[in-house]
């Protein structure tokens, strides 16, 4: 019993760990917190009471990756977890099939076209993606350039209402 | 120390040198690829295509950044990325050859990123495989984004090669030129070889053979012409480069041997 009360406080402490990471905005793409994005791979609290994070990055050169540990670290901080250990975890590499529903959702809010099905095999990468306008809803566009202004994201144009947008890739 | 602890210590120690050195190949090659790319910052034909080219740049350095850190950790000399990165001289870099090559136009820069790209595509799909879980971590992560560089490497060279009299004669140019550093890329030495029967990296051979039936089918839908195999007397893998490599560490290293640790 006394057991199962302990795992349920660390279960809670944890909880309130998460929705204090769902606060942390990610710097490129305001809307979406890290949470959303699917880069907090874990949050632990070990026997010794010590609290761990585990982060992963989108892109391996992704220059958010940096300004987003410190903003995790000044959250704890925050909050009474300055002893938090953040982790950098690499495996399995990040994949924005775990962007959440709600992601998806903010993205095209947001006038970014959130990414097109799940990634399963590389060769996704050479059939045509068709994306959806996220102003008008027309699936009528066109890929402006592979490589838009962030690593995760392309440049596309819809032919209906000719706006450029974003879209953020699958990987 | 018995002889036989003794004989197992040196082997573990001989590995351990093969590793760092297999290792800085990988980040080192990633790590001057990256530097030549963002050369183009500023100065692709259009918007897009530099950002592409920024955006494969930023990829291919992050990349390194794992790989190097890596290598310092394996070294145990307490030298970190920007160590690793900003204070070598060319000899002891180890990336290959072709990697160093210059820019030239537009189309030399895609032949050498497309013979680049389809090479990591190959290595870092064997690396996934991995005996070492560090390495075969960094390689699932960089794979999916060589899938994309490979995608538009390969995309642009069909593009030109099939393109206008100008841009067909430009890219074959570029490809026969470029052509003879592809030999590095699959002979192996010993460090290759101590690294393949470790399980630690994919067997050479297996990946030429797959890398070369994408030369031929990316040549094909580019009415390009496959130059004959040249002999290659360049070894970038082992310290030896082409007078190019000097010129870029020279931009890339000079703010922090000129101001040491700086930061801003
Ligand atoms: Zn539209």
């Amino acid at each position: 019993m006394a057991a199962l009360i302990a795992d349920q406080a660390t279960a809670a402490r944890e909880r309130a760990v998460w929705e204090l990471l769902a606060q942390v905005p990610d710097p490129e793409i305001p809307v979406l917190s890290i949470v959303d994005l699917g880069i907090v791979r874990h949050v632990r609290h070990g026997a010794d009471g010590r609290l761990s994070i585990g982060l992963t990055p989108t892109y391996s050169g992704c220059p958010a990756t940096e300004v987003i540990r410190s903003s995790v670290r000044n959250a704890l901080e925050k909050h009474g977890h300055a002893q938090a250990a953040i982790e950098e975890v690499l495996s399995p590499p990040w994949t924005s099939d775990w962007l959440t529903p709600e992601a998806h959702r903010k993205l095209a809010a947001f006038g970014i076209a959130p990414p097109e099905g799940a990634v399963s095999s590389p060769k996704q990468l050479w059939r045509a993606t068709v994306v959806t306008c996220p102003r008008c809803g027309s699936r009528a566009t066109a890929r402006v350039s592979e490589f838009g202004s962030t690593p995760c994201k392309a440049h596309y144009q819809c032919s209906a209402c000719r706006e450029p947008f974003d879209y953020f890739k699958c990987l | 120390m018995s002889p036989a602890v003794a004989t197992a210590a040196r082997a573990d120690r001989a590995l351990n040198e093969a590793l760092l050195r297999y290792v800085l190949r990988l980040g080192d090659t990633s790590l001057v690829l990256g530097q030549r790319l963002g050369e183009w910052v500023g100065h692709a034909p259009t918007l897009e295509e530099d950002l592409g080219l920024a955006n494969l740049a930023l990829d291919l350095i992050g990349q390194a950044r794992l790989l190097l850190t890596y290598a310092g950790e394996i070294e145990g000399r307490e030298r970190d990325e920007d160590a690793l990165a900003y204070l070598r001289d060319a000899p002891e870099f180890f990336n290959l050859a072709l990697a160093e090559q210059p820019n030239g136009d537009f189309g030399c820069t895609i032949v050498r990123q497309w013979l680049l790209d389809a090479w990591q595509l190959e290595i870092y799909a064997g690396l996934q495989e991995s005996t070492d879980s560090r390495l075969a971590a960094i390689a699932a992560k960089a794979l999916k984004e060589t899938r994309y560089h490979y995608r538009f490497s390969s995309g642009w060279l069909v593009r030109l090669g099939d393109g206008t009299a100008e841009s067909h004669e430009r890219v074959q140019r570029a490809v026969d030129q470029l052509w003879r550093f592809t030999s590095e890329l699959f002979a192996p030495d010993e460090v290759d070889e101590r690294m393949a029967s470790a399980g630690i990296a994919p067997s050479l051979s297996t990946a030429e053979v797959r890398w070369s039936a994408h030369m031929d089918e990316d040549l094909r839908a580019a009415t390009l012409k496959r130059p004959a195999a040249q002999p290659y007397p360049w070894h970038g893998k082992r310290g030896v480069h082409t007078e190019h490599l000097g010129y870029v560490l020279a931009e890339m290293q000079h703010l922090q041997r000129t101001y040491p640790g700086a930061r801003w």
